[in-house]
C-alpha cells in the first residue's frame, strides 16, 4: 500500500517536472527557427512567417507538415528531432501571428487540367517560381539578394512542399495573392476559377515527376580527399602551394595544425595546414548560402606519420547535405575536382 | 525499501534524459546583438568552456579586397592542446575537421552563429571509440551557442 502511495506521488511529481521542463513554442521558436527566420517571424535566411498574408493563407497543418518534413534541398530541414507535443507548441507559437480568423484546408484534390494548368504557369509563373517551378535562388534576406524583397518565391515542385500545402491552400493563394509579396492575386487580375484550378491540378501532378535536381543533395563515399605523396613533408607543401596557384586559387598562409593551442616551439611540426582562397568562387559560394563560412578558407592538410607523408581535404560535396542545399550541389562538385587535382597535381 | 530506492534512482535517472534534442545538419543561433558585441559574447563563451582560440578569419575583409560586399563575417577556431594532439595522432583523418569553428556575421543590428554538429562527425567516421569524443564536443558547441543565444 505504502509503495503505490510512493510511485503514484512520484509519478505525479514526474509530472510537474516534465510539464515545468518542457520547453514552451517561444523556447523551441527561439532555438530551432529564429537564426532563419528572425526573433520576431520577420526572415532573413528563411521566410517571414510572420508575414500577415501569409499566416492569412495558411493552415497549422501546413505549418506542422513543414516543420517535419522540411523542404529536401531547399535549407529548410526536417525537424524529426522534435517530439510531436514539441511540434504542436512550435505551430502554436508560430501561428499567433496570424490576426485573422484561423484557415483549415480542405485535404480534397481539385479537379483541372493539368495540360492547360501547365501552359498558364509558362505564362504566368515562370518568372518567380522557375520554368519547372523549382522556386527562387539563393537563402532569403542575405548576401544573395537586395533587401527589399520580403519572400523567396517558393519551389512547388518540393516534395515537402507537395506534402504540405493541400491544393486548397494553393488554390487559396493563387486566389488572394499575398499582400507584401510580389505574389498577386490572379483572381484579381481576371483569371476565371476554372484557370485557377488547372493551374493548382497543374502544380499537384509535379509530385509524380522524378524527384526534382533542385531536391536532390549529393552523397559522399569518403568524408576527404586523400592522396598519399611520394616526396618529403617540406616538398609536399611546397607541390602543394604550387599546385593551389595552377587551379586558380590563392596561395593564403601555411600554418602547423597545432597552431595557437601551444607555443610555437611545441607545435607538431608535421602536421601541416595549407590554406588558399578563390575569392569569386568564395563570393560566390556565399552568395547561394551565407552559412557555408565554416567550411572557409580551403585548407590542404599535410602531415607525416610513421615516414609517409599524406595530403588530404574536407570532401567539398559533404556540404551539400550538411545544408540542405541543393544550390551548392554545383559548386561542390567543381570544389571537389578542383581539391583532388590539387592533391593529385601536387603527388604527382 | 530496497525497492522503493531503485525506483528513486529510476526515476532520477529519467530526470536527467534532456528534454530537447539537438537539431539536424546545422547548429544556428540568432544573437540579439549588434556583431562586436555578439562576437565578444561567443568569445568568452569559448574560452569559458576551456577553449583556447586560435583564428579569427576574416571573410569580409578578404571578399571587400576584391569589391565584394558583404556584412561582417568571421569565422572563429578554437580547440584544447591536448585533445588535438591526441586526436590527430589516432586518427589523422580527422585533421581536416581541427580545429573546431563557430561561423559569425552580422544581420543587420543582430549576427548568426553557424555550427556544424560535431556529432555529424559519428556518421563520417564510425569508429565507437571516438563517440565519446564527439559527444563531448556536442555537449560544448550546444552549450556555447546557447550562451550567445541567450545572452540579452
Amino acid at each position: 500500500m505504502l509503495i503505490r502511495h510512493f510511485y503514484l506521488i512520484v509519478f505525479l511529481w514526474l509530472g510537474i517536472v516534465q510539464a515545468q521542463a518542457a520547453p514552451t513554442g517561444a523556447q523551441l521558436y527561439d532555438r530551432n527557427c529564429a537564426a532563419c527566420h528572425g526573433s520576431s517571424g520577420m526572415g532573413g535566411i528563411g521566410v517571414p512567417l510572420a508575414l500577415p498574408s501569409f499566416q492569412a493563407s495558411i493552415s497549422d497543418d501546413y505549418v506542422r507538415k513543414t516543420i517535419m518534413a522540411g523542404r529536401p534541398g531547399r535549407v529548410m530541414p526536417a525537424f524529426s528531432q522534435l517530439q510531436p507535443e514539441e511540434i504542436d507548441a512550435l505551430v502554436h507559437f508560430v501561428r499567433a501571428w496570424n490576426k485573422q480568423p484561423p484557415v483549415a484546408f480542405s485535404s480534397a484534390r481539385i479537379k483541372g487540367n493539368p495540360a492547360h494548368g501547365k501552359k498558364l504557369f509558362d505564362q504566368n509563373c515562370i518568372a518567380c517560381h522557375g520554368e519547372n517551378a523549382e522556386g527562387s535562388k539563393g537563402t532569403g534576406v542575405t548576401f544573395s539578394r537586395p533587401r527589399d524583397l520580403p519572400i523567396m518565391a517558393p519551389a512547388l515542385n518540393n516534395p515537402g512542399f507537395l506534402a504540405a500545402a493541400s491544393d486548397a491552400m494553393i488554390k487559396a493563394t493563387l486566389m488572394k495573392g499575398r499582400v507584401g509579396t510580389p505574389m498577386v492575386s490572379f483572381y484579381q487580375t481576371g483569371m476565371p476559377e476554372k484557370d485557377i484550378n488547372d493551374l493548382v491540378s497543374y502544380i499537384r501532378s509535379l509530385q509524380n515527376q522524378p524527384l526534382p535536381a533542385s531536391a536532390q543533395l549529393l552523397h559522399v563515399d569518403s568524408p576527404v580527399i586523400v592522396r598519399d605523396s611520394p616526396y618529403d613533408l617540406k616538398t609536399t607543401v611546397e607541390n602543394i602551394k604550387a599546385a593551389i596557384t595552377t587551379n586558380n586559387f590563392f596561395y593564403g598562409r601555411v600554418q602547423k595544425l597545432e597552431y595557437g593551442l601551444t607555443a610555437h616551439e611545441n607545435e607538431n611540426p608535421n602536421q601541416v595546414i595549407v590554406y588558399f582562397c578563390n575569392v569569386s568562387l568564395l563570393n560566390q559560394v556565399l552568395g547561394i548560402d551565407p552559412r557555408v563560412g565554416m567550411f572557409l578558407p580551403c585548407r590542404v592538410t599535410i602531415f607525416e606519420q610513421n615516414g609517409k607523408v599524406k595530403v588530404m581535404t574536407v570532401n567539398p560535396k559533404v556540404l551539400s547535405a550538411l545544408f540542405n542545399n541543393a544550390e551548392l550541389n554545383e559548386l561542390c562538385d567543381q570544389m571537389s575536382r578542383s581539391y583532388t587535382s590539387i592533391l593529385e597535381e601536387a603527388t604527382l | 525499501m530496497k525497492i522503493i530506492l531503485k525506483s528513486i534512482i529510476c526515476m532520477c535517472a529519467l530526470c536527467c534524459i534532456p528534454f530537447s534534442a539537438t537539431a539536424e545538419g546545422l547548429i544556428m543561433a540568432r544573437a540579439t546583438h549588434e556583431f562586436p558585441e555578439a562576437m565578444m559574447i561567443l568569445q568568452n563563451a569559448i574560452t569559458r568552456h576551456g577553449y583556447t582560440i586560435t583564428r579569427l578569419q576574416e571573410v569580409n575583409e578578404n571578399l571587400a579586397k576584391r569589391q565584394f560586399q558583404s556584412d561582417m563575417y568571421r569565422v572563429v577556431f578554437f580547440g584544447k592542446y591536448q585533445e588535438v594532439k591526441e586526436m590527430s595522432a589516432r586518427y589523422p583523418e580527422l585533421m581536416p575537421f581541427l580545429p573546431l569553428n563557430i561561423t559569425i556575421f552580422a544581420e543587420g543590428d543582430q549576427a548568426i552563429l553557424v555550427a556544424s554538429h560535431p556529432k555529424m562527425l559519428e556518421s563520417l567516421f564510425p569508429d565507437p571509440t571516438l563517440k565519446p569524443i564527439f559527444d563531448h564536443w556536442e555537449t560544448d558547441v550546444q552549450a556555447i551557442m546557447d550562451q550567445v543565444r541567450e545572452s540579452k
